[in-house]
């Protein structure tokens, strides 16, 4: 499903955030990204939804070659992507609800169809009734969640988290590993980011660690 | 491709719920474009109204031949058959002096001064009605005519209808460079309105691209909003356009009625109101347009 080839990733000013990671990940996995924060472990999201490309290797999704994707070619990509941002990304413009909707009218589904589908993404994380409320007068554990819900909304073969836990307490990191879980037996590949020790700890999913930039 | 070109009521929905979230900036806006149009379109009207007299004229050329007063009435029948002989002449009225006065009086209304006067200063006079041709063979004619026997003077009507034509020319030209002028003016508004949505919006554009919206989906709402305004702009700049006729129309009335004509400035036919609105739509959509393909490329998530 995904492939990593010899990726290197430098940005501009010459930080090397990936050294020569090769890794393969098969259709329905589930897999932890971890190391310590200046890892690599965002870039390494971000290659594969190529919001960043690699400077040499190659990266496939689906068996498509995302670095070398056109412009034009990259909305279709990302719609096969659910991405859970670290800093969220929620519009505080518009009420949850709206903010789940957004994908659905990206996509252009009609009207109706798309209400359902909201509706079930926010059951699905548990804020249903919460649909009127401005994301800003949400909790982090719930703007977590909507962030979730809206990664979902589209039913993308592929879910990639950034740090989905980073500033929540044990209770809520729970709260959304299990949701996670529920995504990952119904055949969705993830692939989640965390340096979160108590997330891993009692958890037997298989892991890559980065250190500077080198798969472990 | 059609979905890019069919209408999404829900964007719409959205402009307008944006547009007016802000009464006053966004009137002002309408009303800067509104008056920016009407300055050209008004101009054209009046220019449309002139060249309006100036066909009635100068489709209908006439000579005025105006006899030496001491004319007696053979020399008048010898004359009447000259020109019915000319070639280049369709027909002849014959105005005898004393009927070109009883004109005078019942036109004017000067008949207690006419009537004051001791002898008739008109003289005879022939109106003729040349066959058709240009401009030149017009004045040849006149020219002509002129030395014949007993005339004193030969006078082309419609000359200065074909002054007027000219300097209409002149006036539809001053238009042109106007309404090319304010055009662009139009269409730096429109940009810099949909510079700073997008500004503004510029979190809400890196969220979109980041979950999969193509630079059309995005374009779009910036793009209504360009042509809605333009639109809007239209319909201000007719509405001062009529306004300002009818305002003049009731001047001009007055101003008729003093030279006994029947004379009205007719408003924007419905050809022209429609040209009116859609160019002012297509400006706004351009400078949208502009504006998003500068600004939309400058963002991009990371």
């Amino acid at each position: 499903m995904i492939s990593f080839n010899q990726v290197h990733k430098r940005y501009p000013g010459g930080y090397e955030a990936l050294k020569n990671v090769s890794f393969g990940i098969a259709e329905g996995e589930m897999v932890f990204v971890t190391g310590h924060s200046g890892a690599g472990k965002s870039t390494l999201l971000k290659l594969i939804a190529a919001i960043e490309r690699p400077n040499s290797g190659s990266v496939l999704v689906n068996g498509q070659n995302v670095g070398a994707l056109k412009g034009g070619a990259l909305p279709y990509l990302r719609r096969n992507l659910g991405i859970i941002f670290q800093d969220h990304k929620l519009l505080f413009d518009r009420n949850v609800f709206d903010n789940v909707l957004l994908p659905l009218q990206i996509c252009g589904f009609d009207h109706r169809e798309s209400g359902k589908r909201v509706r079930a993404a926010l059951d699905k994380v548990g804020l249903l009734r919460r649909e009127k409320a401005n994301p800003i007068a949400l909790s982090g554990g719930e703007q977590q969640r909507l962030c979730i819900a809206r990664a979902i909304v589209n039913r993308p073969a592929i879910l990639l988290a950034d740090e989905p836990t980073g500033n929540l307490d044990a209770a809520y990191a729970q709260e959304i590993m299990a949701i996670f879980n529920s995504f990952h037996q119904v055949g969705v590949t993830l692939l989640i980011s965390t340096h979160d020790e108590s997330v891993l700890q009692n958890s037997a999913v298989r892991r890559l660690t980065l250190k500077e930039g080198v798969l472990q | 491709m059609t979905r890019a070109f069919a209408l999404h009521p829900g964007v719409l929905r959205a402009v307008l719920r944006r547009m007016f979230a802000s009464k006053l900036a966004g009137f002002l806006n309408i009303l800067v474009i509104g008056i920016a149009l009407s300055l050209p379109a008004g101009l054209y009207t009046l220019l449309q109204n002139a060249q309006g007299l100036v066909v009635q004229f100068s489709d209908t050329p006439q000579i005025s031949l105006f006899l030496n007063m001491e004319a007696k009435t053979e020399d008048v029948d010898q004359l009447r058959k000259q020109l019915a002989q000319h070639p280049a002449v369709a027909g002849i009225e014959f105005i005898a002096r004393a009927q070109a006065l009883e004109q005078l009086k019942q036109s004017t209304g000067l008949s207690d001064l006419i009537g004051g006067l001791e002898q008739n200063p008109l003289p005879d006079a022939f109106i003729v009605h040349p066959k058709p041709g240009g401009a030149q063979a017009l004045d040849m004619l006149r020219g002509e005519l002129a030395k014949l026997p007993k005339v004193k003077e030969a006078q082309l009507d419609s000359a200065w209808a074909y002054k007027l034509e000219a300097l209409l020319k002149f006036g539809r030209l001053a238009v042109l460079i106007l309404a090319s002028l304010l055009s662009l003016a139009l269409i730096a508004v429109t940009f810099n309105t949909i510079r700073l949505q997008i500004l503004t919006q510029r979190e809400e554009i890196e969220v979109a691209k980041l979950i999969g919206a193509t630079d059309g989906f995005i374009r779009r709402p910036f793009l209504y909003f360009g042509a809605m305004q333009g639109l809007l702009g239209g319909i201000m700049a007719w509405l001062i356009v009529t306004a300002s006729l009818l305002l003049l129309n009731g001047q001009l009335g007055a101003l008729a009625q003093l030279y006994a004509s029947q004379f009205v400035l007719h408003p924007l036919s419905p050809g022209d109101s429609l040209s009116l609105l859609l160019f002012s739509v297509y400006l706004g959509w351009l400078g949208a347009w502009l504006s998003v393909a500068r600004h939309l490329s400058q963002i991009e998530p990371h």
